[in-house]
């Protein structure tokens, strides 16, 4: 060792004193995102044990309290037919965190084969999912959610596919680009040198350092299908009531905006809460899992 | 430039072709037989079997594609079924509104997002930079319809100073169309803004560290010079570009800005084609909306020609 040593040149870049932290550590050294994390964790607990944590049933109608300023008793007041808005919260939680994750999911399951397969194939293949992916970007993401949730009918499960789909582009574009620029390294020429079949390379070799760049725009994902969701209910075209939803809970509260303000508050603040913590995170990704910033 | 113009048209077709099948096909997601369903409730056998004629639906589908797009090349964009009137006809009529309103939110967005984003380059990491920052990440972070709700309960409810819903035409009475666009378009613009604000930042940074600045600043201009004459210049390039990206959030957020304020636009106009199953309105309003996002992205990249000489020497 001391040999080797000895033999570097003196001008040799020294190595760094401290390696390289994970990358989870480096994004919980950023205060945003550790914040960010925190809050989504706090969302994913109420969504779970909704059952448990909801002081009422977010169901249970009340003539006797209707449209009740908050109070010991409702801490967020009550809604037009006496419902419990802060339990109307809680489970609103599980539905947009639902839609957000599966709404990703559907866009990562599609658009990453299809995008790899683009990317890696090139050619004729690259050129049509290319053209197609063009058509789907020409329409803006909110009107396309709209339209193929109008068409497939409203419900929560066709709000996220509608926003599933309509998000699946933006994926195609980023793994087909990622694809394009990894494919040209030379590990990806020795990989196929060696035998290894086509698939095998792009599975293996591609898709793995195409993957932090995918988990950053998923996180980003997250956050404007929350949005999306809540606007597609807020347009009755997401959750059906009485279920609750953040979004079709507003829908309501306009209407009562003079005489029950506190109903359009808290869907509200809970949206932006947890939309705000799912940008902060994506930003905190970014930068943690950006070599340069190491 | 004109070589330019041919080649960059050349490219939109394709796309053109394809955002038309695309928005065809959203048809076919309709369960059952359309011309049923495009009946509406009553399905009067009369209607069905006009529908049926009318969409070719016994021929197949590639047919049917090329009858429905020989129409929307001739303007038939369909005829809604609820208003018995064109499509076409229907979005001219409520384009104005919408536009006068997109107008407003664009200057709104312009005024906040490029001075907060200079402001945040030159001033980097001070509390003016984290300030615009925060800014920017709550206008990222607002549903947009909740801001209008917000809006509406401070300065309709409690202060009484704004009209909360309605829309009153220019020709009018100039006052009182401004007073009802002011609130949407700014719910509207807040979002672009934040947008704007951070692609000023980045641009401007960029910008500032290159070495014209600092000769400029060698010469001995004033600093305000520098920036807006010699800095923000060069800066506002990629800004028109990715400002052009934008434009799909001004028109998703038209369509939830215009029913929060009851605002007889575009917007309003494929919500209510959504709530009584009027599919044809959906689909014109789509194929519009996706054809105007393609042409003016065309003509951010021309102004993005015309504004850059480098470009253009190339």
């Amino acid at each position: 060792m001391a040999t080797v040593a000895a033999a570097l040149p003196a001008s040799a870049p020294a190595r760094p004193a401290v390696p390289r932290a994970h990358p989870f550590r480096r994004l919980l050294r950023r205060r945003g995102a550790a914040v960010g994390l925190g809050v989504i964790a706090l969302f994913v607990v109420l969504a779970l044990l909704a059952s448990f944590i909801a002081p009422h049933d977010p169901l249970a109608t009340s003539w006797t309290a209707i449209r009740k300023a908050p109070n010991g008793a409702h801490w967020f007041g009550t809604d037009e037919i006496g419902r419990d808005v802060l339990s109307r919260v809680v489970w609103g939680a599980r539905a947009s965190l639902l839609a957000g994750v599966v709404s990703v999911l559907i866009s990562l399951s599609i658009g990453v084969p299809v995008g790899l397969l683009a990317g890696y194939a090139g050619g004729t293949v690259d050129m049509l999912i290319s053209r197609v992916t063009d058509a789907m970007l020409a329409c803006p993401f909110l009107i396309l959610a709209i339209a193929l949730a109008a068409f497939l009918g409203p419900s929560l499960t066709n709000a996220m596919i509608a926003i599933g789909i309509s998000a699946t582009p933006v994926f195609i574009r980023l793994t087909r680009a990622q694809t394009l620029a990894i494919k040209a390294e030379d590990f990806i020429l020795a990989a196929r040198a060696i035998g290894n079949a086509p698939w095998r390379v792009a599975l293996r070799h591609v898709l793995p350092n195409v993957v932090p760049a995918l988990i950053v725009q998923a996180t980003l994902a997250i956050a404007a299908a929350v949005i999306a969701e809540a606007s597609l209910s807020f347009l009755g075209l997401g959750q059906q009531p009485p279920e609750p939803s953040w979004g079709s809970m507003l829908n309501t509260a306009k209407n009562y905006v003079d005489s029950a303000p506190w109903m359009a508050v808290w869907p509200g603040v809970s949206i932006f809460v947890l939309v705000l913590s799912f940008n902060l995170v994506g930003d905190g990704l970014r930068d943690a899992l950006d070599p340069r910033q190491a | 430039m004109l070589t330019f113009l041919v080649r960059r048209i050349a490219t939109i077709v394709p796309t053109l072709v394809f955002v038309s099948m695309l928005i065809f096909g959203l048809q076919q997601l309709l369960p059952g037989d359309p011309a049923i369903v495009l009946a509406g409730e009553d399905q009067d056998p009369s209607v069905v079997a006009y529908l049926r004629a009318k969409l070719h639906l016994d021929e197949p589908l590639p047919v049917r594609y090329l009858y429905w797009i020989t129409g929307v090349l001739q303007g038939d964009l369909g005829e809604s079924m609820r208003l018995q009137r064109p499509v076409l006809a229907l979005i001219l009529e409520k384009l104005p509104v919408t536009l006068e309103l997109a107008a407003m939110a664009i200057l709104i967005a312009l005024a906040i997002g490029i001075p907060a984003g200079i402001i945040s380059a030159i001033k980097r990491n001070s509390a003016w930079d984290y300030a615009a920052n925060v800014i920017a990440l709550w206008g990222l972070s607002t549903p947009n319809f909740w801001l209008g709700i917000m809006l509406i309960l401070l300065f309709s409810v409690t202060l009484g100073w704004l009209p909360a819903s309605g829309f009153v035409s220019p020709f009018e009475d100039l006052k009182a169309n401004l007073a009802s666009l002011i609130m949407p378009a700014f719910v509207l613009g807040n979002a672009i803004a934040a947008v704007l604000m951070r692609h000023t930042r980045s641009a401007m940074l960029q910008v500032l560290s290159s070495d014209y600045v600092r000769t400029a600043r060698a010469k001995g201009l004033s600093e305000r010079s520098v920036i807006l004459i010699h800095a923000l210049r060069n800066a506002l390039i990629p800004i028109i570009t990715l400002g052009a990206l934008e434009l799909g959030t001004l028109l998703s957020g038209a369509v939830l800005t215009e029913q929060v304020f009851t605002i007889p636009g575009f917007g309003k106009l494929i919500v209510d084609a959504v709530f009584n199953r009027d599919y044809a309105v959906v689909q014109g309003v789509v194929l519009f909306t996706a054809t105007a996002y393609i042409v003016l992205n065309l003509l951010a990249d021309v102004a993005y020609v015309i504004v850059n000489p480098q470009i253009r020497v190339q």
